[in-house]
């Protein structure tokens, strides 16, 4: 089996900015994995190579200015694509929200989920190609109702 | 407020959002998404019906507080109503919602299960990419019941799209992954394979992980797709770098294709065909040929593409271990790598060569690495990397090499890392074990790691040189000597003085010669630590004065007096006090003979698979623990393997449990309860059995190449699925007059059956048995029917826990629906990891036609008019055999009830004769059978006849009774 088992995306302050599961867990075991890794993670230095033995699983991590995205995956998988899994998932969000940032994730974490989703299905990666992908979520940005359209409607 | 807000802002969640952002304190952060909650609550409540966007918002609202940490228990039943919507913005954050928060309330999943039919049937591709999406990340059992047909469908149509497709395949292969059972092999499958065709390459992408995980457990259905693989992978790697458009990364083309492609390549063993074969061997050597030209981008990216599809293409190659050329190659590559001065591929080098050290071909490559790697121990900065280097020097290391990485093994462990210490200290106790020549060596050795790292040295290791101290007598004197010298020190590890206390008290005579080793200097010494030890090490220490008493008896009075102080006969602790009552006692009455014999020497340990190797499988799971060692042709130099080799074949052979004290501490109630002689004749030389429960079998890697050291190398370190269905066809007939018992078992594994059965229904429980102290790890047991027989049997399973843990059960529950009459039996098919070793295991499951029998009672006349009724000749089927077992009536009787049929009596004119009579339900038909059974003693003989309205059926059934007797 060769598969993705979840990917973080949290803060240099150890903030979960997004969290995508693969795997059916109790969402009090979720919590658990969370803040270990996060603390894990955070308390290697920077000259480190970026994988961790983890439990039966490996972690592939990489920081993109305070943001950490890291993935677990299987101690048989290949470490070296998986952080350009990642790096794939940056240049994704990138282009959509142009010179991506963390507030861009917080504010639009419905967006960055969605744009993983085009990307990775199950925990395997659906779609390589980067124009593929950008243009599947700029599709259903068209579907979507004009910004007018919601202006118009209460707030609360 | 945010940087950007494309597509649709919901102004109301940005709002939010920012309020959370400048609450100051984590109480107000609180209180303000308390008071949101409220505010959800309400409106979710309130009488006015909300419109879709509002319910969007809201539900996007609820996703942001429980992706802060907060649980959130509604908004399921409005995000269900959002799956519904016709707007896509609406319905995308309705499914975004049930994949984050899945619920598995069954009401809620019918909705979301309807919503999802409606989207797939849409033929809108979006919306059916939402809705694929959504059953793979929920990838729930009822999704799997309700689309694990739709799904193939889809995957295959002519008229899909291709995005759709790629959603299809994965979608799919989740659903494989949680309910395999569910997912209904046919004629998809052969078409599945030949996306591997497809034009897209982000179909071909998404289909070879699907064929890739289904080849794994159905290898022969899936054995074609070997030579499209071998092309499509030749196609990518000799394309020029901008031949795949988009699909090239970085100039580096397709590299998740061919990861993908390398990786279902290894579900098999090298190809067969020669011009396969040789495109294959081109192909990965245009890998490594690529590796050695100038980057093509100065981008990290580049690099770590283009090295992913390398490793890759090194694993293939180490799975194959066929090709040395490509091994030594690959290897050199390998030791470019050790000096890169990316840390990344450094780590990965060693990872990569600690697999290369197990060929036979390249081992020997590998070795000439070694003062890279010794380097690397010294000098990485990441512990990972460091940990890495441990593992290749450990996986390389030979009777050549051993006593130089054994000494820069402890050298490193003055200064490792807490938490890689223990892993250390049992590598380093196996391989001077191991590798020792002399066996003086290993007794320093062993004696330096307590030295050096006692805290870490656990019980097995010091048990371990005990055992082999007492069974090498040509290291004893040494051995007595070395550790009275160590217990000079004045500050010495307690670990030290067990060890030393257990020898002294066993071989200290060895020693006594010499006046600077007298008796009583040794005592004096081993007491002088007695009162800084533990309880444990006391206990032992006061065996090894009572042993004292008998190998020195010029020194009995000075024992006696030490036993007789109150500091010993009262002591609080229970064990110590009783120890010194019975020992002082012993040492009173028994007479010179008598103490000579409890207090004999330790008889040799019967041989047995070294316990610290067992504990470093435990401790590192499956795979970090190659056993090079029995792969390698080394065993006749293993301490064991020269003693007795025979011994160590037996498959019996065990492992003390760890917690098996070497004293018999651990056994209290017999100290206490026996009366004194006995008792402490027993603490001392009893202590050596096994506990039942300890009897724990060799990992199965190493188990199958101590009985055939012949074995080649890659049947070990391969995970190539041995799929034979096991021949346990004796028990399989077993089942068909009983219902309940094992099924199976190995020295691993023990399958146990209950089941029972009404109508055309029944209900069996498995039981797996982890017989080992080691976890099973992605254990999936499957039930497979072939396509014949899914037709007319409906089997239901839920997956089970895929850990099994050392000496648990887990328990399965298979239901079972017979829907017509049937000719095979279903096949068990259970995979799992132990130690370092895949396991995969076939066996039939014992659902036979004639568990859905229906006894009927009837009168000689009524059955004998039946019977004529039934003169077909299609309708009869009779056998005429020999008996395999002793012709008893009563056991015959018995069989015939157990079948199913009830036992028909005073029907036959022949009293000898037995006949049965029933009715086979299926779902769609019942068939009433009539069955006649004719000993004849004298020739050993039966004639078995059945008459039943359904020729198969006759067939089966009387195929079936006829193993019986």
């Amino acid at each position: 089996m060769w598969k993705i088992h979840f990917i973080l995306l949290f803060s240099r302050q150890g903030k979960l900015r997004l969290q995508k599961w693969y795997t059916t867990l109790p969402d009090k075991e979720k919590k658990k994995i969370i803040r270990e890794i996060v603390q894990i993670i955070l308390s290697r230095n920077q000259k480190t190579s970026s994988f961790v033995d983890w439990k039966d699983l490996k972690l592939v991590y990489k920081r993109y200015a305070s943001l950490y995205f890291c993935c677990a995956i299987e101690d048989q998988d290949n470490e070296l694509l998986t952080l350009e899994v990642v790096h794939r998932y940056v240049e994704l969000l990138d282009r959509y929200f142009g010179n991506v940032c963390e507030l861009d994730i917080i504010f639009n974490f419905e967006k960055a989920y969605f744009i993983l989703d085009e990307f990775i299905i199950g925990g395997e990666v659906q779609e390589t190609s980067k124009r593929s992908a950008v243009k599947a979520i700029e599709d259903s940005d068209m579907l979507q109702e004009t910004v007018e359209e919601y202006m118009n409607k209460p707030a609360f | 407020m945010p940087a950007v807000s494309k597509g649709d802002g919901m102004r109301g969640l940005a709002v939010f959002i920012s309020d959370i952002r400048n609450c100051k304190s984590k109480e107000a952060e609180i209180k303000r998404i308390n008071k949101e909650l409220a505010n959800i609550r309400s409106k979710f409540k309130g009488d006015k019906a909300l419109d879709g966007y509002s319910k969007k918002k809201y539900v996007c609202k609820l996703l942001f507080i429980f992706l802060l940490g907060h649980d959130i228990d509604f908004g399921h039943m409005e995000a269900v109503n959002l799956l519904s919507s016709n707007r896509y913005t609406e319905k995308q954050i309705g499914y975004l919602f049930i994949s984050v928060l899945v619920n598995s309330n069954s009401e809620l999943i019918r909705l979301i299960n309807n919503a999802i039919k409606n989207d797939l049937a849409s033929r809108n591709p979006t919306f059916m990419g939402l809705a694929l999406h959504c059953i793979a990340n929920v990838g729930s059992r009822e999704m799997a019941e309700a689309f694990a047909g739709e799904i193939p469908k889809i995957l295959v149509a002519g008229d899909t799209m291709d995005s759709v497709k790629q959603s299809a395949a994965l979608c799919l292969l989740r659903l494989y992954r949680t309910s395999p059972d569910l997912v209904p092999m046919g004629d998809w499958t052969s078409r599945v394979v030949h996306l591997l065709n497809d034009q897209h390459l982000g179909v071909v992408t998404a289909a070879t992980s699907l064929i890739t995980t289904l080849a794994q457990k159905n290898p022969e259905e899936f054995k074609t797709s070997v030579s499209l693989a071998v092309s499509r992978l030749s196609r990518i790697v000799t394309s020029a770098s901008t031949d795949l458009q988009d699909y090239t990364y970085y100039f580096v083309p397709a590299p998740w294709l061919s990861v993908k492609l390398l990786r279902l390549l290894q579900c098999y063993p090298p190809p067969e065909d020669p011009a396969v074969r040789g495109r294959l061997t081109e192909c990965l050597e245009t890998i490594l040929n690529k590796a050695q030209e100038p980057p093509k981008s100065k981008k990290v990216q580049h690099s770590n593409a283009k090295n992913a599809v390398l490793f890759e293409a090194i694993s293939l190659i180490i799975h194959h271990d066929s090709e040395p050329n490509l091994l030594v190659r690959a290897c050199n590559q390998l030791g470019q790598f050790l000096q890169h001065r990316e840390t990344n591929l450094r780590y990965l080098a060693l990872e990569s060569m600690c697999t290369l050290a197990s060929s036979e071909f390249s081992h020997e490559a590998v070795k000439t690495h070694i003062e890279t790697v010794i380097n690397a121990l010294k000098t990485e900065r990441d512990v990972s990397v460091r940990q890495r280097a441990v593992d290749l020097l450990y996986a390389m290391c030979d009777r050549s090499n051993a006593q130089q990485i054994v000494a820069e093994m402890l050298n490193y462990l003055e200064t490792a890392d807490y938490s890689i210490r223990e892993e250390i200290v049992l590598k380093v106790a196996i391989l001077a074990e191991k590798y020792a020549v002399d066996y003086t060596w290993y007794v320093d050795t062993i004696l330096n790691l307590i030295r050096i790292a006692g805290d870490y040295v656990s019980e097995e290791v010091w048990y371990r040189v005990i055992q082999i101290v007492i069974n090498r007598d040509d290291v004893q004197g040494y051995a007595a000597k070395t550790v009275f010298e160590a217990l000079q020190a004045p500050a010495c590890h307690e670990n030290l003085v067990k060890v030393g206390g257990y020898i002294l008290g066993e071989f200290g005579n060895l020693i006594a010669g010499d006046p600077r080793s007298s008796p009583l200097i040794q005592f004096n010494l081993l007491h002088s630590k007695f009162h800084l030890c533990s309880v444990p090490t006391r206990a032992l220490l006061l065996s090894t004065y009572i042993k004292f008493v008998n190998l020195f008896p010029e020194i009995k009075t000075t024992i006696q007096d030490v036993l007789r102080s109150d500091s010993q006969l009262k002591n609080a602790d229970v064990e110590l006090q009783q120890r010194a009552v019975e020992y002082l006692r012993l040492s009173t009455i028994a007479s010179t003979d008598i103490l000579a014999t409890v207090l004999e020497e330790m008889p040799p340990f019967p041989e047995r698979e070294s316990s610290i190797l067992a504990k470093l499988k435990k401790k590192k799971g499956p795979g970090t623990v190659t056993d090079l060692e029995e792969i390698k042709k080394e065993r006749s130099s293993d301490m064991n393997g020269s003693a007795e080799p025979a011994s160590v074949n037996a498959s019996a052979v065990s492992t003390p449990s760890p917690s098996a004290d070497l004293l018999g501490l651990g056994a209290a109630p017999l100290a206490n309860s026996a009366p004194p002689p006995s008792s402490s004749g027993s603490l001392l030389v009893d202590v050596f059995s096994d506990s039942p429960s300890a009897v724990a079998p060799l990992a199965p890697g190493s188990d199958d190449n101590f009985a055939s050291p012949d074995l080649a190398s890659s049947e070990v370190v391969s995970e190539e699925p041995a799929d034979t269905v096991h021949d346990a066809d004796e028990l399989f007939h077993k089942f068909v007059c009983k219902n309940n018992g094992v099924l199976f078992e190995n020295q691993l594994l023990q399958i146990g059956l209950k089941s029972e059965f009404r109508q055309n229904l029944g209900r069996m429980f498995i039981f797996y048995g982890n017989k080992t102290s080691t976890q099973f790890l992605n254990f999936t047991p499957t039930v497979i029917c072939s396509d014949d027989l899914q037709s007319s049997l409906n089997l239901q399973t839920k997956p089970v826990d895929p850990t099994v843990d050392g000496g648990a059960q887990v328990q399965q529950v298979v239901n079972i629906e017979c829907v017509s009459d049937f000719m095979e039996a279903p096949i068990l098919n259970i995979q799992f990891r132990y130690g370092g070793t895949f396991q995969n295991l076939s066996v039939k499951l014992p659902i036979t036609l004639n568990k859905f029998f229906q006894p009927t009672e009837m009168s000689s006349q009524d059955f004998f008019q039946r019977w004529k009724q039934l003169s077909n000749p299609k309708q009869e089927v009779q056998n005429i055999f020999k008996a395999k077992h002793p012709m008893d009536a009563e056991i015959t009787k018995a069989k015939i009830i157990g079948f199913g049929s009830a036992l028909l009596e005073e029907v036959d004119p022949n009293p000898a004769n037995f006949v049965g009579a029933g009715i086979i339900h299926t779902k769609t038909t019942q068939i009433g059978c009539l069955l006649r059974l004719e000993p004849n003693l004298q020739a050993q003989m039966y004639r078995l006849t059945l008459r039943t309205s359904k020729e198969a059926v006759s067939q089966r059934l009387c195929e079936l009774l006829s193993e019986q007797f």
